[in-house]
């Protein structure tokens, strides 16, 4: 499944805790690594969330794991990624004069790769009490 | 190392010391004014020189947060006039807001060498030490702003006048002040609090004002009084800039009965006429009162033709002049403490208001009969830039000249003035007074504005030139606490080691106990982390002791 | 169990009260730290919200070298003067970053770029930068956050989502305080967020404009057209998504509250248009003065990027992105900023300081400073791609946890830090006090011509 969506990235909580924990740690790889896409934009491109896409533009990709959001959270045809080097693979290097790029509103390709692990809602089986 | 010089051949002008253009010996060493020096002092031969103690500014806007703010306003005013960096100093920018380094270079280029900076709120005044500290060779202080502070209007308000004393004397320990500011008292409650109203009178008291500004005055008049503070609260009076002003001046020179007082910028609080309409020149009656009531000093605030740049703690002031151009006007309110208003701006001659001020400040120091306590001030960069300095000496020093110059600005303003029956032609011994004997006796400083024994060696040689404006644009040698720093008009080293000069008066320690409250329910920072530890003077801060006087002449 | 056979178990614990968050521009200095000074961690920081207490208690000594060349351990003099060398060799050193560190530290910065004739940026370039050339066209009405809390009875945030980047934002400064004349906090503010996203911020607010992205200056354009008596236009939600109504009674609540105040954010500066964007908002509040006292504020994202900016402006007169090649300073965006002489391949050595950008910059940007043709050098407190990148690592304290110094709040109000137990490592002050030295050293045999200009 591919499409397109326009790319904002900020900051977010889980992106600061993170970032203090360690830039190379895991929790700040999986935040940063996490693209949030409105439920409607899911339904098109036939995505889910944990699935692993792939985003790109005519500077570079990054691979990365879908979160739907519910409806209304994010406008129709955007999607969300906490600031971190996957974003910044996306950037272009032109400030338009300003010493600033435009990070957000980047137009991107996403790509279905593969289904990634959701995260586990059911309890543990019952283990025999002795 | 030997750090010992004796200057010989120059004629000397040290009106403090009584000395009027005499050829005679200066002698430093250890930087300071010495009897004799060995014969292995350096010797400076300042034969056809004028040697002058080291200017001193009472007034101008160089440190702190509204003078960066300003700063950042002008990149292009800045890129019309760069400071180049040279083997013994830094680079910078120029303009009329100069960055600090360009700003300590350039006032000793002037022969300067003490500069107060004239308003900084309590709460960023860490910053305004923080740019001192940046700042080199000149010492500084500055004036802290509490004319418009609730927690001490509230004090005021209920009659507490002892706890306002102490309270007041734990600010000025508090942020390392020299002397106490009020700007506009009451004025910044109408403008924040009120939809951008202003305060008219000084005895306004209507609910927008919550306080008279009169109260708040002579309150701050009483207390600084009996702290006994080296300089007495320096006022920009309310409607700075309004026609018809002048008898607010002379109400609140009134409020200070026999006490000391220093008015600010008195030039732009001289005016007469109609609110509303042009002003007119209340020169007259203005120094007419200075010159009567020896408890009051002030320094001019010259208006100069060219660029400046509106910065003061009178906001709405400042959003009232915009109105006239609508220029990039900048607006920064402090908590509970004061307000601030900046606004490029450019005086014209061709402009009536702008000659008539021009002329009001010149009128002002001709009519002075006292120049040690009409100082030389051009409210930096108010009225313009302190480069004007030695135009404006100029001005005074040379009545031909003058004549020329009104002949070029706007003559309904020259005509509505007495500036053309004015022939008096300031001496070099004068204009010694009103740049540094003068101010350096209206704030306290028995170590500056002199040559004699024990004074700091901050000492100014200027080649003795029949153009004036030449000869204080650019001393020959200037020297900073006995080390030289410009030689035959270069740079010769970088000079670090300046003063930040400030006030410690005793205070009860009970009254914090009064003041922290206050803190705990309106401020945004903890009360524990507002007053500015010692570390921010960097080791350079001199304190200069209190004593109870009742003008420039008690010793 | 008796009482008295209890084990005691003994820490050697400090407390450290009134000390200052750095992570965000908040600066809350009302965290009371609890310290395990036996292990050389923060156990508690009383007060501070998710991203300050993360900020304290990840922090810890690390057993690291303190610096080296190539990768290979060295004393810190020998990485110094490998530093000034590169400096003083390169022909377009450039320095970037000066954020997360304290200005007294920063004030170093500026003089080394003024001796090797290089060029200085700080974190500003890259977040509120475009909003500092806005201010350079229009200037701002604004204010210290005590008079948010004391006077504000509307409070607007455009582009911005302090819930997650300034978490203590609201209840500390801009919504719910009970202030001198705000007694009853959040009752006595309406709360406006205008945004392209429905944000945790959102779901605080009073009022929330979902605006269509890329339209800020449009909304931002009819709302100072209406201070000027021209109608809301009828095609309004086709041009930034929001209804006529909705914006009419924005404007209305705007002009006639007592005093107002717009918090701006990235959402602004990131987007097309950046510093016009900024620029109409700061316009809006200047225009809104005729009506009521209106305010507006840049909400700063790192600890000390504040003091970075003000520090770089009253050395050089500008507030980022500067040159000293020509023996002044001269501001150019997009000449001078990091970004663009990393993007263009013009810098040929990079000085680091307290900031990551092999992290976060444009690919452009990362390809060129991690190549041969940049040597990069390091100054940070942790690991980072930067630092494992550089051919020059040192590694410092960190400001707040382990040294002292000032900082500087996003309303320019300078704050003092309390640090919480020392650090083998050295402090950025130490570090950039010595390769100063070293580089005016090395400039001065270097012999470079001056300019000779007589400027007075």
């Amino acid at each position: 499944m591919k499409g397109q969506l326009i790319l904002i990235p900020g900051r977010s909580s889980k992106q600061g805790v993170g970032l203090n924990k360690g830039k190379l740690k895991e929790e700040y790889i999986r935040v940063t690594t996490t693209l949030e896409l409105s439920f409607e934009d899911a339904q098109e491109l036939g995505l889910e969330t944990a699935d692993i896409v792939k985003i790109s533009n005519h500077i570079g990709e990054t691979e990365v794991q879908v979160k739907v959001l519910k409806e209304g959270k994010l406008p129709i045809g955007y999607a969300f990624i906490p600031y971190g080097p996957p974003s910044s693979c996306l950037f272009d290097g032109e400030t338009c004069g300003t010493g600033m790029p435009a990070s957000k509103g980047m137009t991107i390709d996403v790509e279905f790769i593969k289904k990634g692990v959701k995260k586990k809602t059911a309890l543990p089986p019952k283990t025999a009490v002795g | 190392m030997n750090n010992e010089i004796r200057i010989i051949n120059g004629i000397v002008f040290d009106p403090t010391n009584n000395i009027d253009g005499k050829v005679v010996d200066i002698c430093i060493k250890d930087g300071k004014i010495v009897s004799e020096v060995s014969k292995s002092a350096k010797v400076i031969d300042a034969k056809g020189m004028v040697v002058m103690p080291g200017g001193v500014d009472i007034h101008c806007h160089i440190t702190g947060p509204k003078v960066n703010l300003a700063r950042k306003l002008m990149p292009e005013d800045h890129r019309l006039d760069p400071h180049f960096k040279t083997p013994n100093t830094q680079s910078g920018s120029g303009g009329i807001v100069p960055s600090t380094f360009a700003t300590g270079y350039r006032y000793a280029t002037l022969g300067y060498t003490t500069a107060m900076e004239a308003a900084v709120p309590p709460l960023t005044a860490r910053h305004a030490l923080e740019e001192m500290y940046d700042t080199p060779i000149i010492d500084n202080g500055f004036y802290v702003l509490l004319g418009n502070n609730l927690f001490l209007q509230s004090l005021i308000a209920e009659g507490r006048f002892a706890e306002f004393k102490e309270a007041v004397a734990w600010w000025l320990n508090a942020t390392k002040a020299y002397t106490v500011k009020l700007v506009n008292p009451g004025g910044d409650e109408p403008w924040k609090g009120h939809k951008n109203l202003n305060v008219k009178s000084i005895d306004e008291d209507s609910k927008a004002t919550d306080i008279a500004p009169r109260k708040v005055i002579e309150a701050f008049i009483d207390a600084v009084h009996e702290l006994g503070l080296p300089h007495p609260p320096h006022i920009h009076c309310n409607n700075l800039g309004h026609s018809g002003n002048y008898d607010t001046t002379i109400e609140t020179m009134k409020t200070a009965g026999d006490r000391r007082l220093h008015v600010a910028h008195i030039q732009f609080n001289s005016y007469a006429g109609e609110v509303g309409k042009p002003p007119k020149s209340a020169s007259k009656e203005i120094t007419d009162y200075v010159n009567e009531h020896q408890n009051i000093t002030c320094d001019v605030g010259q208006v100069m033709f060219g660029k400046a740049m509106f910065m003061t703690a009178d906001a709405p002031l400042t959003y009232l002049l915009r109105g006239y151009k609508k220029e990039k006007w900048v607006n920064a309110d402090t908590e509970c403490e004061s307000g601030c208003g900046i606004l490029p701006f450019d005086y014209q001659g061709m402009i009536y208001t702008h000659a008539l001020q021009w002329a009001i400040g010149l009128e002002i120091f001709l009519l002075s009969k006292d120049p040690w306590r009409i100082v030389l001030s051009t409210d930096h960069p108010n009225g313009g830039s302190f480069a004007n300095y030695p135009l404006v000496i100029k001005l005074l020093m040379d009545y031909e000249f003058r004549k020329v110059a009104m002949r070029s600005v706007n003559q309904k303003a020259m005509n509505s003035t007495i500036l053309g029956e004015l022939k008096r032609e300031y001496t070099l011994n004068e204009i010694c007074i009103i740049t540094r004997a003068g101010p350096a006796k209206c704030l306290g400083l028995k170590d500056k504005g002199h040559l004699g024994v024990g004074a700091d060696a901050d000492v100014t040689i200027y080649d003795m030139l029949e153009d004036k404006e030449e000869m204080f644009n650019a001393p020959r040698y200037v020297m900073k606490s006995g080390q030289l720093l410009i030689a035959d008009h270069e740079f010769v080293s970088d000079y670090t080691d300046k003063k930040v000069l400030r006030v410690a008066p005793d205070y009860d320690k009970e009254i914090e106990k009064v003041i922290k409250p206050f803190f705990d329910d309106f401020y945004s920072v903890n009360y524990q982390n507002y007053a500015i530890q010692d570390d921010y003077l960097h080791g350079l801060g001199k304190v200069i002791g209190t004593k109870k006087k009742n003008s420039i002449y008690e010793n | 169990m008796s009482a008295a056979s209890k084990d005691i178990k003994v820490v050697n614990e400090k407390i450290v009260e009134n000390a200052t968050c750095t992570f965000c521009g908040c600066c809350c200095d009302d965290i009371t730290l609890t310290v395990d000074m036996d292990k050389k961690v923060i156990t508690k920081a009383k007060d501070a919200c998710v991203l300050g207490k993360s900020w304290f208690l990840n922090h810890v000594i690390e057993d690291k070298p303190i610096a080296r060349i190539a990768g290979k351990e060295v004393p810190l003099d020998d990485a110094i003067n490998e530093a000034a060398k590169i400096l003083m060799d390169a022909k377009f050193p450039i320095l970037y970053g000066m954020s997360d560190t304290v200005c007294e530290a920063q004030r170093h910065c500026a003089p080394i770029m003024d001796d090797c004739g290089g060029t200085i940026d700080t974190t500003t370039s890259v977040c509120h930068g475009p909003s500092g050339m806005a201010f350079q066209g229009v200037g701002e009405p604004t204010m210290t956050l005590g008079e948010v809390k004391n006077r504000a009875d509307f409070v607007m945030y455009w582009g911005g989502n302090p819930a997650e980047a300034h978490p203590r934002h609201f209840a500390r400064y801009a919504v719910t305080p009970e202030g001198m004349y705000t007694p009853n906090g959040k009752d006595d503010r309406t709360v406006v967020i205008v945004d392209i996203r429905h944000t945790k911020t959102a779901g605080v607010s009073d009022i929330f404009l979902q605006l269509k992205p890329g339209k800020d200056f449009e909304l931002l354009w009819m709302l100072r057209a209406a201070c000027k008596g021209v109608d809301i236009p009828d095609d309004c939600k086709d041009i930034c998504g929001v209804e006529k109504e909705v914006v009419e009674d924005l404007f209305q609540r705007m002009k006639n509250c007592n005093y107002g105040v717009i918090f701006f954010g990235m959402g602004l500066t990131m987007s097309r248009g950046r510093h016009f964007n900024s620029g109409a908002l700061m316009a809006l509040a200047t225009d809104l003065n005729e009506f009521t006292h209106f305010v507006a504020k840049p909400a700063r994202g790192h600890g000390n990027v504040t003091g970075a900016d003000n520090v770089v402006s009253w050395q050089t007169g500008y507030p980022f992105g500067v040159n000293f090649s020509r023996g002044h300073p001269r501001f150019n965006p997009g000449e001078f900023t990091t970004v663009d002489t990393l993007s263009r391949k013009e810098a040929d050595a990079a000085l680091i300081i307290a900031s990551d950008p092999v992290a976060n910059f444009p690919k452009p940007a990362i390809d060129h400073i991690t190549s041969d043709k940049c040597k990069l050098i390091s100054i940070d407190t942790k690991n980072t791609p930067t630092s494992e990148a550089a051919h020059v690592s040192i590694q410092t304290s960190t400001y707040g946890i382990n040294t002292g110094g000032t900082v500087y709040r996003m309303d320019d109000v300078p704050i003092s830090l309390r640090p919480a137990f020392d650090s083998p490592f050295p402090s950025d002050l130490e570090v950039l006090t010595k390769l100063r030295k070293k580089v005016n050293e090395l400039s001065k045999k270097a012999n470079r011509p001056y300019a000779t200009k007589k400027y007075m």
